[in-house]
């Protein structure tokens, strides 16, 4: 194995982290469409990712690169559950636009 | 050398990341999402974290994204079907979204990471010492998590039935 890395500091990689959640938060209140707001939440997990595994590199330890893997772990559950929800929705509603989705709200 | 593929990586990941959100067609939307994973797969490859690198290709390039994709494709979304917020709602999601990236920033840099270094993780990113890590420290939240994808596809599963009675 070849160590690929010298120059870059972690400050790059907080701020590239910081970047990517930003994009996620921004997404998720932007749009409409829930499947599109379920893949910024995805984008906001992958941005945490990015950041504990540029820490585990920083502190030299594997603690958080497990940690991005039960992320992972969760993550898929997650999926998995919300878009069947989602199906169903749709199945109910025939849209999966969130402001149609009120019912609950006054 | 690294430090090229380092801001080439970043500049995709971003890119692909504000297209994600801005695109179209939600087909489209599913392909950068993967664009972007591409990317970020390739940030972990630069740490040396190989383990985490494959993973994240197979769990979310290949089984998270393809199953996103399932359902649009299902629900048949592949064109925009849904009307363009207010102007004001736009305005207000883009300041938020900015003012999060303020604070999120102004709290790293008191942090003092400027002089840190990213090591690479060296024999630490695989699979070997991962796995011991996973079946020594993390041994309880492993088989937990177990627990925790049956009960997804258990969920799963009866949310999507026709018909629950």
């Amino acid at each position: 194995m070849i160590p690929l890395l010298q120059q870059i500091s972690l400050e790059h990689y907080v701020v590239l982290a910081c970047l990517l959640f930003s994009v996620g938060v921004t997404g998720v209140l932007i749009r409409k469409n829930a499947i599109i707001i379920f893949m910024c939440v995805e984008l906001m997990l992958n941005a945490v990712n990015l950041l504990l595994v540029a820490f585990s590199a920083h502190h030299h330890s594997a603690g958080g690169q497990t940690f991005v893997f039960f992320i992972m772990i969760i993550a898929a559950a997650e999926v998995a559950v919300g878009l069947a929800i989602l199906v169903m929705i749709y199945r109910n509603m025939h849209s999966v636009d969130i402001d149609k989705l009120q019912n609950l709200k006054w | 050398m690294s430090e090229i593929a380092f801001y080439v990586l970043s500049a995709i990941a971003l890119l692909s990341a504000v297209l994600v959100v801005f695109a179209k067609s939600p087909v489209h939307s599913v392909l950068y999402l993967v664009l972007c994973f591409f990317a970020i797969a390739g940030h972990f490859i630069l740490m040396n974290a190989e383990f985490l690198a494959i993973v994240h290709i197979i769990v979310y390039a290949g089984a998270i994204m393809v199953l996103f994709l399932f359902v649009v494709m299902m629900l048949n979304l592949n064109k925009d079907s849904d009307q363009p917020k207010s102007n004001f709602g736009k305005l207000g999601a883009v300041l938020t979204g900015g003012i999060m990236l303020l604070v999120l920033t102004a709290a790293s840099k008191s942090a003092d990471t400027s002089m840190a270094q990213v090591q690479s993780l060296g024999e630490l990113g695989t699979v070997q010492s991962l796995g011991k890590a996973l079946f020594t420290t993390y041994l309880l939240p492993f088989e937990l998590s177990s627990v925790l994808l049956f009960a997804a596809i258990a969920g799963s599963v009866m949310l999507a039935k026709k018909d629950i009675d």
